[in-house]
């Protein structure tokens, strides 16, 4: 059977993993590749790198990132956060990430992944979708108490009827217009091959994934959907997976601070009949 | 030394460094006079079959592959590298492949999700000298969206299951290859790697 996927993300800056992780053991907990190889020993089964740097070298320090964590740790990492070009994905891939993810320029230039996935393949092409609840005076998004629901950054998107979520760019700061539902499926015909879904509603709150959008995109794609945003306790992973359907969960602070363990995540699933790895 | 074989596609670098992690020199080469050179050779990759094999034709890497295979060298296909050695694939239309082994690539079943990304479990076939560390149903990390079929079921070492049950490594005489990569299958992809590398010795 195909393991259900748990996924630790680093956020980096300048090559240097921010936010903190509180690992035990480590000589230097900023260093990327140290940490790669701690969630490796952890029995991870894939890392999402995501670069914040807002620096002209920004590329160069990626590309070191991937060097070296290719050289210590074998298992599949992703790297993210400012990929513009086909150059770009080329750089990253040679340099031994194993896949790139694209969120904002795929909004901006949709043929970047058409041209990436044709090159390389579709499957190192990750779309990462940020995407929050569209909220409607009239028909309120219902699959969930209107009391939880953070107040709209943005005007309600006009014609949009329940359940739909708009995406969103730059940590859900720009409204792009797009519809997540419909955008999932245009980058899956675009060549995308897998979609990293974070739901900004959720993002941060350890409420739980957001399981009605996770369904909504997992039932409208064939192609691998990793959940983002919200986990917080055991029951959220189990959640998304069995009743959204999501092929692997991705959470960052939760295991950077110990809260939870992979091996904690991955014994809990398969105690509730979900296939891990372990 | 083992050669593993650049022929501009997919990430050679993690098999390079997977074999100097367990103690083994290995040269990512395109050149011809490397395999003949080499103890052992690997041919890695991920992408599109068609242009792997005009690269390896227009190249002559190809027949050199075919070359040492037939001298009994040791060698080692991971995920393309699998599907190169059949007679075709009908990846993108019908592309001859090295036809090393009789069968074709085909994709795989509707229904599933592609490309079949992830850890999944090995059940096998036979017993193959180069998985004797791996157990059976451990998993291992696949990615890829075709897979390969053998006319002759002698050569199966290993299969698996998405959506349908399929050949996820072979192996004969001197070859070995595997729909997984151990290059990403963490301890135990080294542990393939290592046994791979003492073949070499």
């Amino acid at each position: 059977m195909l393991a259900k996927r748990i996924i630790p993300c680093l956020d980096m800056k300048e090559g240097r993993v921010v936010k903190g992780v509180k690992f035990v053991n480590l000589r230097d907990a900023g260093d990327p590749v140290e940490l790669a190889a701690a969630y490796d020993e952890a029995g991870a089964d894939e890392l999402t790198f995501l670069d914040i740097t807002a620096s002209h070298e920004k590329r160069d320090i990626m590309l070191d990132v991937a060097r070296r964590t290719s050289e210590k740790v074998f298992m599949p990492f992703t790297i993210g956060g400012g990929i513009k070009s086909v150059e770009d994905i080329r750089m990253v891939l040679e340099n031994g990430a194993d896949k790139v993810s694209i969120n904002t320029e795929a909004i901006k230039n949709p043929n970047l992944i058409h041209e990436a996935s044709r090159k390389f393949g579709n499957q190192c092409i990750v779309v990462a979708i940020d995407a929050k609840a569209a909220s409607s005076s009239q028909s309120p998004v219902t699959s969930r108490k209107d009391s939880e629901l953070p107040t709209p950054a943005c005007p309600p998107l006009a014609g949009l009827p329940t359940n739909k979520w708009e995406v969103f760019t730059h940590g859900g700061r720009n409204p792009t217009g797009l519809d997540a539902v419909e955008w999932a499926k245009k980058v899956e015909s675009l060549g995308a091959g897998e979609i990293l879904l974070t739901s900004m509603d959720r993002d941060g709150t350890k409420d739980g994934y957001d399981v009605e959008l996770t369904k909504a995109i997992t039932g409208a794609v064939n192609i691998p959907v990793i959940a983002s945003g919200g986990a917080g306790k055991l029951e959220h992973f189990l959640e998304v997976i069995v009743e959204a359907n999501a092929d692997a969960v991705l959470a960052a602070s939760l295991f950077h601070f110990g809260e939870l363990s992979i091996k904690q995540v991955k014994e809990y699933l398969r105690d509730n009949g979900i296939p891990v790895r372990l | 030394m083992i050669a593993v074989i650049d022929y501009g596609i997919g990430n050679l670098r993690s098999v390079q460094k997977g074999f100097e992690k367990v103690g083994f020199e290995a040269v990512v080469t395109a050149e011809k006079s490397m395999l003949d050179k080499a103890a052992g050779i690997v041919l890695p990759g991920v992408g599109a079959f068609r242009d792997a094999v005009n690269s390896l034709s227009k190249s002559g890497l190809g027949e050199e592959v075919i070359r040492q295979i037939a001298k009994g060298k040791p060698f080692l296909g991971i995920c393309l590298g699998l599907h190169l050695l059949f007679t075709q694939s009908e990846e993108h239309g019908i592309t001859q492949g090295l036809d090393v082994i009789s069968g074709r690539v085909i994709g795989l079943p509707y229904g599933v999700k592609i490309p079949h990304m992830g850890w999944n479990q090995i059940k096998k076939f036979q017993d193959t000298p180069i998985l004797v560390d791996i157990k059976e149903g451990a998993s291992l990390y696949f990615v890829h969206s075709y897979h390969a079929v053998p006319e002759d079921k002698n050569v199966i070492g290993t299969t698996t299951e998405y959506g349908i049950e399929f050949v996820s490594s072979i192996c004969k005489k001197n070859i070995f290859a595997s729909q997984f990569h151990p290059e990403k299958s963490s301890k135990l992809g080294l542990k393939i790697l290592r046994r791979f590398g003492e073949m070499t010795e």
